[in-house]
């Protein structure tokens, strides 16, 4: 079962892995990644999962995330997996937390706010409640976490 | 406390030390001197009444102000950034106070000058400024902020001034009537403020029959272009216009207060009557907006 795993998405030597990311949303996560086009991507999509059903997975080479990405990427799946390899071993494997607060990956919905006419990045505290909320801190509106968008 | 942003930021020491340094400085108690002081006044939005009651403050207190409206004879038309127009103000002034049509405009100025910010209105967003003025209105007519029954009248969707004024009063654990047509009522996430505070608060869509267990009634103007179709705007306007004759039962200290500018929400010949309270409120402005730049110059 493992092997057939492999062959779908090619083991990386080393790099990150986002594993038990809901279906579908693997290009979102793409979207939050500044990838330069030096890193070879694999990406795999619908693949069956035991945990979760279905799930996308994403593995990045010879690169690490910062901060903010992996902030940014559990608001948009928070069922997510983190996990770093080195020498085709994993070496740490961690959940993504619902951040506290967020910067720069997120657009904010009001068209007014500051964020949307300035070249400034945005910020958002998240109220990680049963149904999670976002409060931009600029426009200081509140908006549910799963209709936030991405900035490509 | 180094800026003024949002009501949000305040906590209830932070407005009772506003509102005694308000109180002293009407009193003749303190006089701050804010000689060789200036103030950059910049609205990228109309404004008479806030511009002209920040150009009083200062001057009262023997300050000085430059004087920047609208958009027209500034940089930006050049194509310069707006954290470089602020910047640049920041060189020749002591404190910003700044109104603009872009929601979080005042809290970005803050992060990028070194000086102190006051939001003068930010879009629909938040007029701290105002909010505290009203609440200084409020103490002195109420003998306190506790515990109050406070309708909010008129256009609650875009009028940033009763969002900035519900959650101040909620703060103090005040009791709410939103009095407006269905599509101006009150913002959810206001709303969703108030409910997580255990602040209760009842809608109502007209003005009669709702004010009598009322200690403020503050009433803002609906803007005739807010709806699509003017005959709609006929229909409802009488809801929400206050008279002499709705106010025979209303309580002993109740007070009716306005933003102003007034259109004909209240009718003239409220004026005459001991709850009329808008104009002095006005003038409390002053008061409050020389406390706010006193306490964020460190003078007082």
């Amino acid at each position: 079962m493992n092997q057939i795993k492999m062959i779908k998405v090619n083991a990386i030597k080393n790099g990150t892995v986002i594993d038990h990311i809901a279906a579908g949303k693997a290009l979102k996560v793409i979207d939050i990644l500044t990838l330069t086009g030096n890193n070879a991507v694999m990406i795999g999509m619908n693949l069956v999962s035991n945990r979760i059903g279905k799930k996308d997975i994403v593995k990045i080479e010879n690169r690490e995330l910062s901060k903010e990405e992996v902030n940014s990427i559990a608001l948009i799946a928070p069922s997510a997996t983190l996990i770093i390899i080195k020498d085709f071993e994993v070496v740490n494997k961690t959940s993504f937390d619902m951040p506290e607060y967020v910067e720069e990956h997120i657009i904010c919905p009001n068209p007014k706010c500051i964020t949307n006419s300035e070249d400034i990045p945005s910020k958002f505290y998240i109220n990680n409640a049963e149904i999670a909320t976002a409060r931009c801190v600029y426009c200081e509106k509140k908006y549910l976490v799963e209709d936030l968008r991405i900035k490509i | 406390m180094k800026n003024l942003i949002s009501m949000r930021d305040l906590s209830k020491e932070d407005i009772m030390r506003l509102m005694d340094t308000a109180a002293k400085i009407e009193n003749g108690e303190i006089v701050p001197d804010m000689q060789r002081k200036l103030a950059a006044l910049l609205f990228f939005e109309p404004s008479t009444r806030t511009m002209f009651s920040f150009d009083t403050a200062m001057k009262r207190m023997n300050g000085d102000t430059i004087i920047m409206s609208g958009t027209k004879n500034t940089s930006a038309k050049k194509g310069e950034t707006f954290a470089d127009t602020l910047q640049t103000i920041a060189q020749y002034s002591d404190i910003i106070i700044m109104r603009s049509p872009i929601e979080g405009a005042a809290r970005y100025a803050a992060e990028v000058v070194d000086i102190p910010v006051v939001n003068a209105g930010d879009g629909a967003n938040q007029h701290p400024t105002q909010a505290l003025l009203d609440l200084y209105s409020i103490i002195k007519t109420q003998g306190k902020l506790e515990n109050l029954k406070i309708g909010l009248a008129g256009d609650l969707r875009f009028g940033r001034t009763v969002h900035s004024l519900a959650q101040a009063m909620a703060v103090f654990g005040a009791e709410f009537k939103f009095i407006s047509p269905s599509f101006l009522q009150m913002p959810e996430y206001i709303k969703d403020d108030l409910t997580e505070q255990n602040i209760k608060f009842e809608e109502f869509k007209d003005m009669e029959g709702n004010i009598d267990d009322l200690d403020i009634l503050y009433v803002t103007r609906i803007q005739k272009e807010r709806f699509a179709d003017p005959e709609d705007y006929a229909k409802v306007k009488g809801s929400y216009v206050l008279n002499k004759t709705m106010l025979p039962n209303v309580k002993e200290n109740f007070k009716v207060l306005h933003p102003l500018p007034r259109v004909d929400e209240i009718h003239t010949d409220v004026d005459d009557t001991k709850f009329a309270y808008y104009f002095p409120q006005a003038k409390n402005g002053v008061y409050t907006r020389q406390a706010i730049i006193s306490i964020l110059l460190g003078e007082v």
